[in-house]
């Protein structure tokens, strides 16, 4: 078999490729997804629906309270309920890491940082055993005073972090305290959201086996990133990563809450390992509101000075989030700020408060999601307080380049977006004065909003190999978590290759394959598909060679190759043995000398209950633009998902707390609010034309989050303009209006 | 989980025989809180296929056996058309899948979603009596504002149930040994006092074989539901409203409420300051202020008294719109 392996790193503005001649039509279609037909008839397992011979079932024991040391356990009247096999104690394994695996403090199941932290895993031959021992494990507490769970309590405390999502967290421009002060127009609002919980489909699960003989881990589990977690596990077990098999090619829903190596892998490892049998184990929807992590909760003050004509002269988000001891991740709020609009006097600030409350981690656009629902409600008081259409208000605002780093951005089309957007929604009907329409008993107000989400690219690595049969095989420990991933690899693979999509096969989320960036970020489409595309280029290079000419003259289509008037099988092309190309996308110089954002604009209509405050969503339209779209279905899809999530911030998501005792109370989905299919408005998308090869060989940008990143705060500008209420104090729940509604 | 025994009652009487067993139909309140370890009962009975499914003409009004699904009432040709308001609070409540599982006796007897209910760790006299009241004091945005005691600020989360106080339902019930007794709906839920633990005077082993409906009231008849999102929500507060005008004056009024109180709510003061009153803002406001006197908030639920009163005026407005006001 031939083999090869090409390496594109992106350090200069990629051109034209084989994928742009597109000859099968697939980039840009809206094709089903891959693995849809499994998924709906049950036939893609998911982590809990493996069932090796044998198999034991795990669940956990919880700390019930916040703060505090274990003195002890008593596991006898758990050890004797009928089936039990063992209670593992995994000690000071026992930890839910973020993504970033060096810096995670160990936690250990000795001292309790927070309610529900996970403390021991009760075995047993059944799950409802499990259960049922698991509630008689006695832990000895000796609680601690002084629980810290408020956070503008802790903010005197807080402390500027360390984690590098920008050069530094703290960022500084020309004069703004100067600058603020002498403005004619003068904003200043802080903003409040509530700690969240991802609360994805799918709970977090494992189902692993410890092979003796080979000292070997097989486990099936939810995750986002391959690499990063198989190495975690290794290094918690002790083993080197290759005596691991990791396998998440289906995983319902992660959005940041399984990036990294979580608990419930640890101790079905740990179990399977030490009781030679295998070991299940899915976490309970009350108990993921103690262990999945969650976006920490933020108090954020903008501050915004601007001419009487709207030019903003001073700009300030100053953002306060929260971890847990020692956690070098934080929340960064900030992080639209430094390049959204244009202005002189610049600031840009976190601190993060250490808390008695679970690990914050990534949550779907950590920063932008609830950033921008700050900033751009600030932007709308803005245009409120100047008497001046937003829509107008953001384009006088337009920056030429960067106006933080000064460099050039490699696409921007907010402006378009925002205008083409207005004209589609009709945002001429706008009443500028709130509180003007009525229709009954509802008042309708309409807001808008920009969409900002910085791109990234993550070195990524993809196997394709062209079987003796003329067919396309594609490897990568890439993940597919809802987005579409085997789809689109298999596009981009097929339009270079010349091949159908049911010729092309994808394998995905296992640990044996190559590494990819994994699903997070918004990055994995661009990341996972360059990849593909870097490693089909260098099959063609060896095809060519095969033939005896230059890759230049050869056209792939229809499974046929075409050079000169010679037209033959793929098949024949490849012949009696595999072709193999690794191809591997790296981050380069590009994103250094270019500043990469996806934009959108999102227009919103909201009706308000005059008489009881009831908010509801009538409309949302949002046009962006974000590169080249691979696949307008699945792509639509990432965004219809954002846009929701981006009301849900806005209008209900809050994991309710017990300031008293640091306990997130509504832990299940009946009482942890997001939107249901009752409260999902007509939703319009448009993508606008945009090509980005300064982002990466295909020219598209990171999709998954941009829906989210500014959706909440058109909406609660819409609210502002049916009632007048400005409420900066997240969700915009009915309470909170029901003062300022007419009587 | 605790280990328990499941039989099938193939009567009613043979349901009521088994002495110390929990009943269990739909089951989509009971094995939510059996899983969480909060009901731990050890033996069930399954009563979802006793002959209660039926519902029949009976008197001017309706016999609702008490294994009628929620969904099957809610489209219930008689029920749309003389008790709209009950169709309407049925289907404001739950999900279109749990509807379908949800009896109408086991409506009436689901327990409070109060958060301290359902999570063991927590201290909850109505969950473990004695350990005190998590929700006073603590998030309480969902709870109780009328008939508290300092025991408890749980609210009853049917909707079904405030639409049939409105509309007088009685409760008919079959008792070990075989006795039957019917007592009126307002007399089936408790408020908490020093027990919160007991939510209804059923008696041990009593079982709902019916709920009967007199003849629809006269007049307009409306249910509102006022609730965080537009599905699958339980009711902040809810209005359920059966309001005759006659003659430009109100002449006959009955009003029950949801999420106010540990009980569904129905104060016969609220409807005497109606009727005979012309139907106008005024006297909305005053029959308002006769519900709500003595309402007293927890810090978190404090919105609910202004909310009630103006869901209360709108909904009186609406039901009486049209009529010579």
């Amino acid at each position: 078999m031939s083999s090869t392996t090409a390496t594109l790193r992106m350090n200069a503005k990629q051109g034209l490729n084989r994928a742009d001649h597109a000859p099968q039509g697939l980039i840009g279609a809206p094709l089903d997804r891959k693995e849809g037909p499994l998924k709906v008839s049950g036939r893609a397992p998911y982590a809990y629906e493996h069932h090796p011979a044998n198999v034991a079932f795990g669940y956990l024991v919880t700390a019930t309270i916040a703060r505090g040391k274990v003195n002890g356990y008593d596991f006898d009247a758990a050890l004797a309920v009928p089936g039990v096999v063992a209670v593992i104690d995994a000690g000071k394994r026992t930890t839910t890491q973020a993504a970033n695996t060096s810096s995670n403090p160990e936690q250990g199941n000795d001292h309790v940082t927070h309610y529900g932290q996970p403390l021991l895993m009760v075995v047993a031959d059944t799950f409802e055993a499990a259960r049922e021992a698991a509630a008689k494990v006695r832990v000895d507490y000796a609680p601690e005073e002084g629980g810290r769970f408020v956070l503008a309590e802790e903010a005197p405390k807080a402390k500027t972090p360390g984690y590098p999502f920008f050069n530094k967290a703290n960022m500084n421009t020309g004069d703004f305290d100067g600058a603020f002060a002498t403005a004619p127009v003068q904003v200043d609002a802080t903003y409040t959201t509530p700690s969240q919980i991802h609360a994805a489909m799918e709970p977090h699960a494992a189902t692993a086996s410890w092979d003796e003989a080979e000292g070997k881990l097989t486990i099936h589990a939810s995750y986002q990133m391959i690499g990063n977690v198989a190495a975690q596990l290794a290094k918690v077990l002790g083993i080197k990563a290759d005596k691991i098999h990791l396998m998440s090619p289906y995983v319902g829903g992660g959005f940041g809450s399984k990036l990294g190596l979580n608990p419930e892998s640890v101790m079905a490892a740990v179990a399977a390992r030490a009781l030679k049998r295998p070991v299940k184990i899915a976490i309970t929807r009350q108990q993921l509101f103690g262990i999945s992590g969650r976006r920490s909760d933020s108090i954020q003050r903008i501050r915004l000075g601007a001419e009487a004509d709207g030019r903003i002269l001073a700009i300030a988000h100053e953002s306060l989030v929260s971890n847990r001891d020692g956690e070098t991740f934080y929340e960064p709020a900030g992080i639209s700020t430094p390049t959204l609009y244009a202005g002189e006097n610049r600031l840009v600030s976190h601190r993060q408060a250490a808390m008695d409350l679970m690990i914050s981690v990534s949550m779907r656009a950590p920063g932008e999601a609830i950033g921008m629902l700050a900033l751009e409600s600030a932007m709308d008081e803005l245009a409120h307080t100047l008497g001046l259409d937003p829509v107008e208000l953001r384009l006088r605002n337009e920056p030429d380049t960067d106006p933080q780093a000064g460099t050039p951005f490699s696409t921007r089309k907010l402006a378009k977006c925002l205008t083409q957007g207005a004209e589609a929604f009709g945002w001429a009907e706008r009443k500028p004065q709130p509180g003007a329409r009525r229709e009954g008993d509802w008042l309708v107000g309409l807001g808008v909003a920009a969409l900002s989400r910085n791109n990234y690219l993550s070195t990524s690595s993809a196997r394709v190999r062209l079987t003796p049969a003329g067919t396309a095989e594609i490897e990568t420990d890439h993940t597919d978590i809802g987005t579409g991933t085997y789809t689109i690899l298999a596009q981009v693979a097929g339009d270079v290759l010349g091949l159908p999509m049911d010729a092309i096969e994808v394998r995905l989320g296992d640990s044996t394959l190559p590494k990819s960036s994994g699903s997070g970020g918004s990055w994995g489409a661009a990341s996972g598909a360059s990849s593909v595309l870097v490693a089909a280029e260098a099959l063609i290079e060896q095809i060519a060679k095969r033939l005896g000419v230059e890759a230049d003259q050869l056209t792939f289509k229809d499974g046929q190759v075409i050079t000169g008037n010679r037209t033959m099988p793929l098949a024949d092309a490849v012949g009696p043995e595999p072709l193999e190309a690794e191809g591997t996308i790296q981050s380069g110089a590009v994103q250094l000398t270019h500043t990469q954002v996806a934009y959108g604009a999102v227009f919103a209509e909201v009706a308000v209950n005059a008489v009881t405050g009831e908010i509801r969503v009538r409309r949302l339209d949002a046009t962006l633009a974000a590169g080249r779209i691979l696949n307008p279905k699945t792509a639509r899809s990432q965004v219809l998902g954002g846009l929701i999530w981006g009301m849900s911030g806005a209008l209900m998501e809050e994991a309710a707390l017990d300031e008293r005792r640091g306990v997130f109370v509504n832990h299940d989905l009946a009482e942890y609010h997001v939107p249901v299919n009752a409260d999902a408005p007509a939703i319009d998308v448009t993508f606008l034309e945009e090509d980005d090869r300064y982002a990466n060989p295909l020219g598209v940008k990171g999709i998954g989050e941009l829906g989210i990143c500014g959706s909440g705060a058109a909406i609660a500008n819409a609210v502002f303009n049916a009632t007048g209420v400005r409420v900066r104090d997240f969700p915009i729940t009915l309470d909170k209006l029901l003062d300022g509604l007419p009587d | 989980m605790r280990p328990f025994t499941l039989t099938r009652a193939a009567s009613p009487e043979e349901a009521v025989a088994e002495t110390g067993a929990r009943y269990i139909a739909g089951g989509t309140n009971l094995l939510d809180l059996m899983k969480l370890g909060i009901e731990t009962p050890a033996r069930l009975v399954d009563i979802s296929r006793l002959p209660l499914n039926e519902v029949e003409e009976a008197d001017g009004g309706l016999r609702i056996g008490s294994q009628v699904p929620n969904s099957d009432l809610a489209a219930h040709d008689l029920v749309r058309t003389r008790y709209p308001l009950l169709a309407e609070a049925l289907l404001a409540g739950a999900s279109g899948q749990l509807r379908n599982k949800a009896t109408t006796g086991g409506n009436l007897l689901q327990r409070t979603r109060c958060y301290y209910f359902y999570d063991s760790a927590l201290p909850c006299n109505k969950r473990d009596p004695g350990s005190g009241c998590g929700a006073i004091g603590g998030v309480n945005r969902i709870h109780a504002i009328l008939g508290t005691s300092d025991k408890c600020i749980a609210t009853h989360p049917s909707d079904m149930a405030v639409a049939m106080l409105a509309l007088d339902a009685k409760v008919e019930t079959l008792r070990p040994g075989g006795a039957t007794r019917t007592l009126p709906l307002a007399e089936l839920h408790r408020l908490p006092g020093d027990t919160p633990h007991i939510d209804t005077n059923l008696k041990p082993g009593e079982l709902i074989t019916a709920v009967v409906l007199p003849p629809p009231p006269p007049g307009r008849q409306l249910y509102r539901k006022v609730r965080d999102r537009a599905s699958y929500a339980f009711a902040l507060v809810s209005v359920a409203a059966a309001i005759e005008v006659a003659d430009g004056r109100i002449a006959s009024a009955r009003l029950a409420f949801g999420g106010l109180a540990h009980k569904p709510w129905r104060n016969p003061d609220v409807e005497a300051a109606l009727v005979g009153a012309r139907p106008d803002d005024a006297a909305f406001r005053g029959a308002a202020a006769v519900l709500l006197a003595g309402a007293e908030g927890q810090g978190g639920n404090d919105f609910k008294i202004p909310l009630l009163r103006r869901t209360l005026v709108a909904a009186l407005r609406d039901a009486t719109e049209g009529t010579a006001r």
